[in-house]
């Protein structure tokens, strides 16, 4: 059924200088969304609010199942991920990393195994599956990230400039990377990126935030 | 001089031999201070990740308190020790004083500080976006923390051995309430304070050999644990 995300009014701030005000949207399910807008406009506050990584100081997120209403615990978190510009990676092997989302839900081991050889193929990086994470370069960190974030299986994926400061083949082989999962899986995905160029390659609806609010472009 | 160079010969001798008495100091040494290191360690590792990862009410006090202890002299912590656990003192009726146990308590107290406070150092190191990046992927409070501790096991391990290092070395508190007494509570460093009194230099220098290819091998394993948080630290910039 896939979920869709309701923002209602949501407004934050911080330090005093007011990043969102009365910013309202809703992400229906299995749809692609492109946010784009200047640097320091929230679009990033804005990802954290949605994902349930932050709480908004005013306003409401809200996670929809049909019509359904799901209360925002750890079992709704866990259908919902965020890739971050700076992935974060854990000093562990690639293969660790991967690995990681899939541990802590307690998955059988053999299971793990398979997913994340399936996805760090997906990602390009089978061949790196035993290196430590922490000597890839800089597109091969972010094709990390996603293969982490892919390889739990999210209903809903935040993209926060997954190819920023990358050159242009590490950057087509992550848009490659997301146009094939779109056709492969009904996933929700939300992209901020700057380039306008890529908003059009990856086909979704195209978001602008600006004085705190979204609007739709 | 003579004398230092034919209790060098000796003490190899004693070493080389595997002389009884020697081994079971060293084996004492050893026992005393890695459970006491282990009790430290199993409460100072939980307490520093604690005030690294959560807003806890006084946590600069508990941090300026922990630094404290860090340079508390041993003599110190012995005599206050030795006052709680002496027949008149509040726990003197587990009769305590006097034995391994006792000086296990010192050395723990001792090594708690240090464990705690440098743990406590190494965690707030660790990017913050490693414990956003286990957020992200569907961790729970505690298996965040655990992430979170996990990346910082180079400065953890440094903690620890550090530790070690200050209390195998000490002599005041295990002297003050394990009275040197022989087969019993004797060990490395009182054991050479003992036999230097008694004019045995060859049992004395030849623990002192002991105790500072200890003390070379515990700042080695401290180097390299150092280097290799320092290698992952330079990996991430280059990056």
């Amino acid at each position: 059924m896939g979920l869709t995300v309701q923002l209602t009014q949501i407004a934050k701030a911080y330090n005093g200088s007011q990043i969102l005000a009365d910013c309202s949207y809703t992400f229906g399910a299995g749809g692609v969304y492109i946010l784009m807008g200047d640097n320091g406009t929230g679009k990033s506050t804005l990802f954290r609010i949605a994902a349930l990584l932050e709480a908004p100081d005013q306003g409401e997120v809200r996670y929809l199942e049909g019509n359904e209403a799901l209360v925002p615990d750890i079992n709704l978190k866990r259908r919902v991920t965020m890739v971050f510009p700076r992935v974060g990676v854990f000093s562990r092997s690639v293969y660790e990393n991967v690995a990681y989302g899939l541990k802590i839900r307690g998955m059988d081991h053999n299971l793990i195994r398979e997913k994340v050889a399936k996805t760090l193929q997906k990602v390009g990086l089978a061949h790196k599956t035993n290196q430590p994470a922490t000597t890839l370069s800089s597109g091969e960190t972010m094709r990390l990230g996603l293969a982490r974030a892919l390889a739990i299986d999210p209903e809903i994926l935040f993209l926060d400039e997954p190819t920023t400061h990358l050159d242009k083949a590490n950057s087509k082989l992550i848009e490659d990377c997301l146009l094939t999962i779109r056709q492969e899986r009904s996933l929700s995905m939300v992209i901020i990126t700057h380039d306008a160029s890529q908003a059009n390659r990856l086909e979704g609806r195209k978001l602008l935030l600006s004085g705190g609010k979204i609007w739709e472009i | 001089m003579e004398t230092i160079f034919q209790g060098v010969i000796n003490a190899i001798r004693l070493i080389t031999s595997l002389d009884p008495e020697l081994v079971r100091i060293i084996l004492l040494s050893l026992q005393v201070s890695g459970l006491a290191l282990a009790i430290a360690t199993a409460l100072g590792l939980p307490l520093g990740a604690l005030l690294a990862l959560k807003r806890l009410p006084l946590r600069g006090l508990f941090l300026s308190l922990l630094n404290t202890g860090m340079g508390i002299p041993p003599v110190v912590v012995g005599l206050f020790l030795y006052l709680i656990l002496s027949r008149s003192g509040p726990l003197g009726f587990m009769e305590l004083l006097y034995t391994p146990a006792a000086m296990v308590i010192a050395q723990a107290i001792l090594s708690f500080p240090i464990v705690t406070s440098l743990s406590h150092a190494a965690i707030v190191g660790v990017d913050p976006v490693i414990r956003l990046a286990a957020q992200t992927l569907g961790a729970t409070p505690l298996q965040e923390a655990v992430a979170v501790v996990r990346e910082a096991r180079y400065g953890i391990g440094a903690a620890v051995i550090a530790a070690f290092g200050r209390v195998s070395a000490e002599v005041g508190a295990v002297l003050m309430v394990g009275g040197n007494i022989a087969h019993y509570t004797r060990v490395m460093t009182t054991a050479i304070a003992l036999e230097t009194d008694k004019g045995n230099f060859d049992l004395g220098i030849a623990l002192g050999i002991i105790l500072l290819a200890l003390s070379m091998l515990v700042n080695m394993a401290l180097r390299e644990m150092q280097r290799g948080g320092r290698a992952q630290t330079e990996v991430r910039l280059w990056d």
